[in-house]
């Protein structure tokens, strides 16, 4: 206990000599530190916030120190994390790297690629994106039809993907490929290629909420290093499964409504105050308020139920049938904070751009449109209800 | 939250489990019901109850309690929810028990809080005087008659009313219609002269009467507590009781997810398992989600007990909401489930929905305790 104090002790001296002021304010959209080859930097202080952070592999805390990481235990990186919170510290970096391909790699790499890819990811000197979903395969992921073919002292990648989120901003992408059409699981590769090579072109999609951050992504003749494939050749489904897991407690976190767009507009009972008025501290129309209750209150059972499975899990009694229904639950409750959000602000949570809005409100209507891609994305609503009736329930198919 | 039990608390739901399936069962509520048995509850098994210390779990060992606590008490209650077991846990253990526990003098603990722990008092709160709950809106008056005081008013769905041995009644002894203060606790005996007390016949085969008060004279050691400060100590109780009582209802829940799980991989149709179609799995992983989400506000409300944290209403209406909620749900899609066979009485998906109502109903539903959760929050 006593190493621990020392250590948040050390923390909180580092952190107060090397995040810098600005980095300690609320975050604009813009400001976001994705880093990469072509890193945009409005704020000059979001770079030396990140290379501070990255020269002590605090971006990447709990990864092994010899790739760049910064070693620390699980103990260490919840005090980290606290210290961070306590000061509002900004993201020192945003990167699907650190997020979902560093842990594949730490667990499924050759020691090689290990060091080659893993350093730089923690840096934020490349930005990774993931290849997965294709115009023929979406909710049917193994059913993807990218072919890798090989040819000797390379593979030869022809195909399509689509939903590659910030593709066109990427440098390297993440892919699953097939490398053998007679089986479908099987028959499935995880390979590493950088987005520079000649024949990789992404083009943004637009998205009903006005944002691109998706693109479809097309891959002719694209040649790829032998040495870029992961794990054995036709094994990258079970590489594929590991990150969709990663990524689906990704976006459960999201039923929580933290730090969303208009969350300084306040809670949903504060922006119904102000938008519906009050009588006696009501809210004035009752039945809002009894919808907005309703949403709080299944939002605490929410966050109780992540709690106790945190809690079970620590007490070693395994994830827990719970966690099952975390990306379903979470992002229903999500789109459903949503819809009431924009109940509450009436015609103002309905401007599209220009004048007559505030920014919190045109954010809250772009992120409503945005919040219907919750329970698509990494596994729809559908699919995650039938994950829990075959596998948790033991339903028959 | 108590996730982790200790041992005394294992034993304790295993004894509680064990004890409800094997010497209750839902057999033992057919069977008052179809005998149309006059008290409505087992007094044999009442008796064992308090013989394996589940009367005494909230009481302390001085007055031969267990102090096993509010986790123990949930252990129990939820098993005794799977079954449906008629017992008179909630009148006299959960409200009146705690009433005493919190406000009784020396002298009610002692003689009470024994009694109760022995198995040999049944105790039922009147409170409620119309068909919704509503614990401030007390018109019963006591009226000071020199030492003495005189009760008159109705009282209605008072659990456990027509075979309770002493009633504490919420009566007013100062404030308007609507007041939180102004409302004194009274032990009434059931038998005392002027009061006439009307069993009522529930659609879920438990207890409940109506009670009329007409002059009923207690004397001034019968007061509960202190005068007109008897909302204070309610609203304790409630939210004891209201825990308690999420925490039957989880029992039931998870007994009806379980018996509608079975069933669909049981049950054939177009020669294959109705567990197979996926507009059923989808449902039944719905509730699974719906049923997790009801054990943590259960274990959350029972550890805010124990801990006796400043937030336990807002978290006994957190359970009591979700839970009345889910449990209408639950039976509502079990029964759908079931079929044509949900709608005999031979299954038990009726009885359960039966009770989900009734239960549902004590103690505030889930509008009530939305717009009470509402104002706790301030909004």
């Amino acid at each position: 206990m006593e190493a621990l104090e020392t250590f948040r002790q050390e923390v909180r001296e580092w952190l107060e000599a090397n995040c810098p002021a600005s980095m300690r304010t609320p975050m604009p959209e813009e400001e976001s530190p994705w880093g990469g080859r072509n890193p945009s930097w409005p704020n000059p202080d979001s770079k030396v916030w990140l290379d501070n952070m990255a020269s002590r592999g605090w971006t990447a805390p709990t990864w092994p120190k010899e790739y760049g990481g910064g070693g620390l235990s699980k103990d260490e990186n919840k005090i980290l994390q606290q210290e961070l919170r306590r000061i509002k510290a900004r993201p020192a970096l945003m990167s699907f790297g650190i997020w979902m391909l560093g842990p594949a790699l730490l667990e499924f790499a050759n020691e090689e690629q290990k060091k080659k890819y893993l350093p730089p990811i923690v840096r934020g000197e490349i930005r990774w994106c993931q290849g997965y979903s294709e115009p023929g395969a979406g909710s049917d992921l193994a059913g993807l039809q990218t072919k890798c073919e090989d040819k000797g002292d390379h593979y030869l990648v022809n195909g399509q993907k689509i939903w590659t989120s910030y593709a066109d901003k990427a440098d390297w992408i993440f892919a699953l490929v097939r490398t053998d059409s007679t089986k479908k699981h099987e028959g499935i590769s995880f390979l590493l290629i950088d987005m520079a090579t000649e024949g990789v072109e992404a083009r943004p999609i637009t998205m009903i909420s006005g944002a691109s951050p998706f693109c479809e992504t097309f891959f002719t003749d694209v040649k790829v290093p032998k040495d870029h494939l992961v794990g054995e050749l036709n094994k990258g489904w079970t590489i594929a499964k590991r990150l969709l897991q990663h990524e689906r407690e990704m976006i459960s976190g999201m039923g929580l409504g933290g730090s969303q767009s208009g969350a300084s507009l306040g809670g949903l009972e504060q922006v119904a105050k102000e938008y519906f008025g009050e009588e006696n501290g009501k809210v004035a129309s009752p039945a809002l308020r009894d919808h907005i209750a309703q949403q709080k209150m299944d939002g605490r059972a929410f966050a109780l139920t992540l709690q106790r499975s945190a809690e079970e899990a620590k007490a070693g009694h395994g994830p827990g049938a719970a966690s099952s229904i975390f990306k379903y639950y979470g992002t229903e409750l999500n789109k459903r904070r949503y819809e009431l959000l924009l109940e509450v602000l009436g015609t103002q949570g309905l401007g599209w751009e220009g004048e007559g809005f505030t920014p919190d409100e045109l954010g809250v209507t772009r992120s409503w449109l945005r919040s219907k891609g919750n329970s698509i994305e990494g596994g729809t609503s559908e699919v995650q209800l039938n994950v829990v009736s075959k596998r948790v329930l033991g339903l028959p198919s | 939250m108590a996730l982790v039990l200790t041992e005394e608390q294992q034993l304790l739901r295993d004894t509680a489990t064990q004890f409800f399936q094997e010497r209750v069962g839902i057999q033992n509520l057919r069977k008052l019901r179809d005998e149309k048995d006059e008290t409505g509850f087992d007094r044999a098994i009442w008796k064992e109850m308090a013989d394996l210390g589940f009367a005494g779990i909230m009481i302390s060992e001085k007055y031969g309690g267990t102090e096993f606590g509010p986790v123990g008490l949930g252990l129990v209650l939820e098993q005794a929810g799977r079954v449906l077991a008629a017992t008179p846990l909630v009148s006299t253990v959960l409200l009146c028990g705690s009433a005493i526990q919190l406000a009784g003098s020396a002298n009610q603990r002692q003689e009470l809080l024994t009694a109760i722990a022995a198995g040999d008092r049944v105790m039922a709160l009147a409170l409620e005087e119309g068909p919704h709950h509503n614990p401030t809106r007390i018109a019963t008056k006591a009226e000071t008659r020199g030492d003495s005081y005189a009760i008159s008013g109705s009282k209605t769905f008072v659990l456990d009313g027509h075979v309770a041995d002493q009633l504490i009644v919420a009566a007013r002894t100062s404030g308007g219609e609507n007041d939180a203060n102004g409302i004194t606790l009274f032990l009434v005996d059931r038998k005392a002269p002027g009061v006439k007390v009307t069993r009522t016949h529930m659609v879920d085969n438990r207890n409940a009467a109506n009670i009329e008060f007409d002059n009923v004279e207690v004397s001034d050691d019968a007061v509960l507590g202190s005068l007109d400060g008897g909302y204070d100590v309610l609203e304790q109780v409630l939210d004891i009781a209201r825990i308690g009582l999420s925490a039957e209802m989880m029992g039931l829940v998870q007994q009806v997810f379980d018996t509608t799980l079975e069933y669909l991989k049981e049950r054939k149709q177009f020669g294959v398992p109705i567990g197979s179609f996926q507009a059923l799995q989808h449902r039944i992983a719905h509730l699974f989600s719906e049923l997790e989400l009801c054990r943590s506000v259960v274990l959350e409300g029972l550890t805010a007990l124990e801990e006796r944290r400043n937030d336990v209403p807002q978290i006994a209406s957190l359970a009591k909401a979700r839970l009345s909620d889910t449990a209408r749900v639950m039976t509502n899609e079990g029964l759908q489930m079931h079929g044509g066979m949900g709608m005999t009485d031979q299954f038990d998906v009726g009885l359960f929905m039966k009770r989900a109502r009734v239960a549902a109903a004590t103690l505030g539903d889930s509008n009530f305790h939305r717009d009470r959760y509402a104002t706790l929050d301030g909004f």
